[in-house]
């Protein structure tokens, strides 16, 4: 090998991998689903702001109920609905933990609305990452809380109508009014730049604990592309063109602010 | 070593990788992998910038980015 | 003092908790003997519900624990209050909730999750009479639920039914004590009356609690620390033969936890005939009993202490001695399905019991057992 070869071997870094908090374990979800986008950030965050030694994250039913396979820290698989309760009470025993929720919307927004409500208003300090796909997906499709109205579902085969079941809950808004909140944000994950963002509500629900500031909660606009069936581009779309309409995204509390440069 | 690295057997060629290049630069594969998908690959490394987009919206976190070492005396 | 009966095969388990308590002899009432015990026997956090009869344990250690630095909460619900002492055992902590009949059955899914996941807790139920919304006078209907499973699934709970304030005062401690040895929830199961009634017990004042033991409990799941490998508190197994062998092992603990069987015996020697009861019918039982032998005749008291264990094997040693058993509860025949299973036929067991928050006097049941010996 001549020296003038070596020269033209461009040394090339690594600038986007798995995050540590991940397991290697392949994500049983279906193809497309966003379940895998928010565990990846869910992970990025734990790195990020070092947490591993100190993080309980308390697992849902649903979709996710296998989520404790794929991550590195502790983790509890509450019952339905339950993950606050469980949360708080891994908080106040001992406060230096970091302790998350992930819950989709059967789960957070109809089976466990109690649960959810009393944590906001207690503001446990504890940050919650909500899932909104408006749809039971691991049960088959059923209708969620969080099911826009004419969406059909197997138990709305006709679409769902206000008049029989009401309209679709938004959680933001309704946690909104309460003061134990601290951060509160709602974003699609449909786009690198919603990403983006994403991370940035994530930041500040995570500072929100760390900062003993109250509850933090990011409710992100995921796709169902099997039980919407969608293809996961059109899934996507679906929430740019509609879902965004009934779930407007954006900032609905910030006690949390912005770190000095 | 590759831009792009596609974990071959990690992707459900749901094709969101595909979608939000902005080089156009991946594809679906015509053949399955071993899970039975058609896995995304870089066809156009020349294109390909390492913007990591790609494996920003991968859900299988099957995509790992490497890109040149920026130097420093430049 | 009573005569306690030793377990003829078993071996009598050593219960720190059950060592003479430092304090002083002084009037007290049994749910607040329940919440001093609580705290002497490790107590970390207590999260509960109010519901009566048994609201006297979570206003007092609502002032208490905090002072001593441990962790209180109201909870939403009683489905919220189980969830926190599923979150709470899952880290490693001592928890306790309290409630009675209609809060307990709200508990029950996430009971089954505690169990599941082979955690220890400690949960305390003063009876009420129901079914249903019921009232709230005592009872001992939720024997059933406490002892035969009340949630879903193969598993089971340490029951301890206390039948005086010493008891009561002692009791939590040692179901902290199970819970931790054997990795799985542990009733107090008492009763309205026995709340609220005041007696002399040698408890200890606040300033004299020892702080909560320092316990190693390498599965919990306390943030991994420097720990090389992740814990999970789980109950989801979906391989069949992975639930399979999960069960036998939840099984196994059950099996190893049988040795705790524990129960009191009065006059047992020359007893013809014995009434069986728990708690506070064993109270009035033993009035009746003792009322019985001044009128000379040979009647005795056995009494469970731990309803699951159940003495099985004592009662039916005591069965191929004794002319008949009457049962005697605070319900339409619950605990009274045991005795007839250890007996197995060789002596008649009867059964007198009022539903409903009745508390039948000791003449009462003197009479039923007169009855029985003609």
């Amino acid at each position: 090998m001549r020296d003038e070869d070596i020269a033209v071997v461009e040394e090339m870094e690594c600038v986007f991998s798995r995050p540590e908090a991940l397991t290697d374990k392949a994500f049983h979800y279906c193809p497309g689903c966003t379940h895998g986008i928010v565990h990846r950030l869910v992970a990025e965050m734990i790195d990020e702001f070092k947490l591993m030694d100190r993080t309980v994250g308390v697992c849902p039913v649903g979709c996710s109920v296998l989520m404790y396979d794929y991550f590195e820290c502790d983790m509890i698989e509450a019952s339905h609905g339950r993950a606050p309760a469980v949360a708080t009470a891994v908080k106040r025993t001992d406060p230096n933990r970091f302790v998350f929720t992930y819950q989709g919307d059967g789960d957070l927004a109809s089976i466990g609305m109690a649960e959810t409500v009393h944590a906001a208003a207690r503001g446990d300090r504890i940050t919650i990452f909500f899932i909104n796909n408006g749809i039971y997906g691991m049960t088959g499709g059923q209708m969620a809380p969080t099911t826009l109205i004419g969406q059909r579902a197997t138990t709305s085969p006709s679409g769902r109508d206000e008049r029989l079941t009401g309209a679709p809950i938004g959680i933001c808004e309704l946690l909104s009014s309460l003061k134990g909140v601290a951060y509160l944000a709602r974003v699609p994950l449909t786009s690198p730049k919603n990403l983006k963002d994403a991370r940035k509500h994530m930041r500040k629900a995570i500072r929100a604990q760390l900062e003993d500031k109250g509850l933090g909660l990011v409710e992100f606009l995921s796709t169902c592309p099997v039980q919407w069936k969608m293809e996961p581009i059109a899934a996507m779309k679906h929430i740019d063109e509609n879902v965004v309409k009934v779930f407007p995204p954006g900032v609905f509390v910030d006690c949390v602010g912005d770190l000095q440069k | 070593m590759e831009k792009v690295h596609v974990e071959v057997n990690r992707c459900k060629g749901c094709g969101l990788c595909v979608e939000f290049c902005p080089r156009h630069c991946l594809e679906l594969a015509a053949e399955l992998n071993a899970i039975g998908y058609h896995p995304a690959r870089n066809h156009d490394a020349e294109k390909c910038t390492s913007c990591a987009l790609c494996a920003d919206m991968c859900p299988e976190g099957a995509i790992t980015i490497h890109r040149k070492k920026r130097s420093k005396s430049a | 003092m009573p005569e306690t009966m030793t377990p003829t095969k078993t071996k009598a388990s050593t219960v720190k908790s059950d060592a003479p308590p430092t304090g002083r002899k002084r009037l007290v009432k049994g749910n607040e003997a329940l919440a001093l015990g609580a705290l002497a026997g490790g107590c970390e956090c207590f999260f509960g519900y109010p519901i009566t009869p048994q609201n006297e344990i979570p206003e007092l250690l609502s002032g208490w624990m905090p002072k001593l630095g441990r962790v209180f909460l109201q909870a939403e619900s009683e489905v919220a209050s189980i969830n926190m002492l599923y979150g709470a055992s899952a880290c490693g902590h001592r928890a306790m909730t309290s409630s009675s009949s209609p809060g307990i059955s709200l508990m029950m899914e996430g009971l089954s999750y505690i169990a599941g996941a082979q955690l220890p807790c400690v949960l305390i139920n003063v009876m009420r009479g129901g079914p249903g919304l019921g009232n709230i006078a005592p009872s001992q209907s939720d024997y059933f639920q406490a002892c035969k499973g009340g949630g879903h699934g193969d598993y089971r709970c340490i029951v301890l039914a206390p039948w005086n304030a010493q008891e009561m005062f002692e009791f939590p401690g040692s179901a902290f004590e199970l819970a931790d040895r054997y990795r799985m929830p542990v009733f107090v199961l008492t009763d309205a009356v026995l709340g609220s009634m005041l007696e002399p017990a040698t408890v200890p004042d606040l300033e004299q609690l020892p702080p909560p033991p320092k316990m190693d409990k390498p599965w919990a799941t306390t943030g991994r620390g420097n720990r090389s490998h992740k814990n999970v508190a789980n109950s989801l197994y979906l391989v069949p033969e992975d639930l399979t062998e999960h069960n036998e092992r939840l099984q196994a603990g059950y099996r190893e936890a049988l040795r705790e069987v524990r129960y009191d015996t009065r006059y047992l020697e020359d007893a013809e005939y014995v009434v069986a009861a728990f708690g506070i019918s064993a109270r009035v039982g033993y009035s009746a009993v003792n009322m019985l032998r001044k009128q000379g005749l040979k009647v005795g008291l056995f009494r469970p202490i731990t309803l699951w264990p159940f003495p099985e094997k004592a009662l039916a040693e005591l069965a191929r001695k004794v002319k008949g058993i009457l049962t005697f509860e605070l319900n339409c025949g619950q605990m009274v399905e045991d005795v007839r299973l250890a007996v197995n036929g060789v002596c008649p067991v009867e059964f007198y019991g009022v539903a409903g928050g009745v508390l039948p006097a000791p003449e009462d049941v003197a009479n039923v057992v007169r009855k029985m010996m003609k």
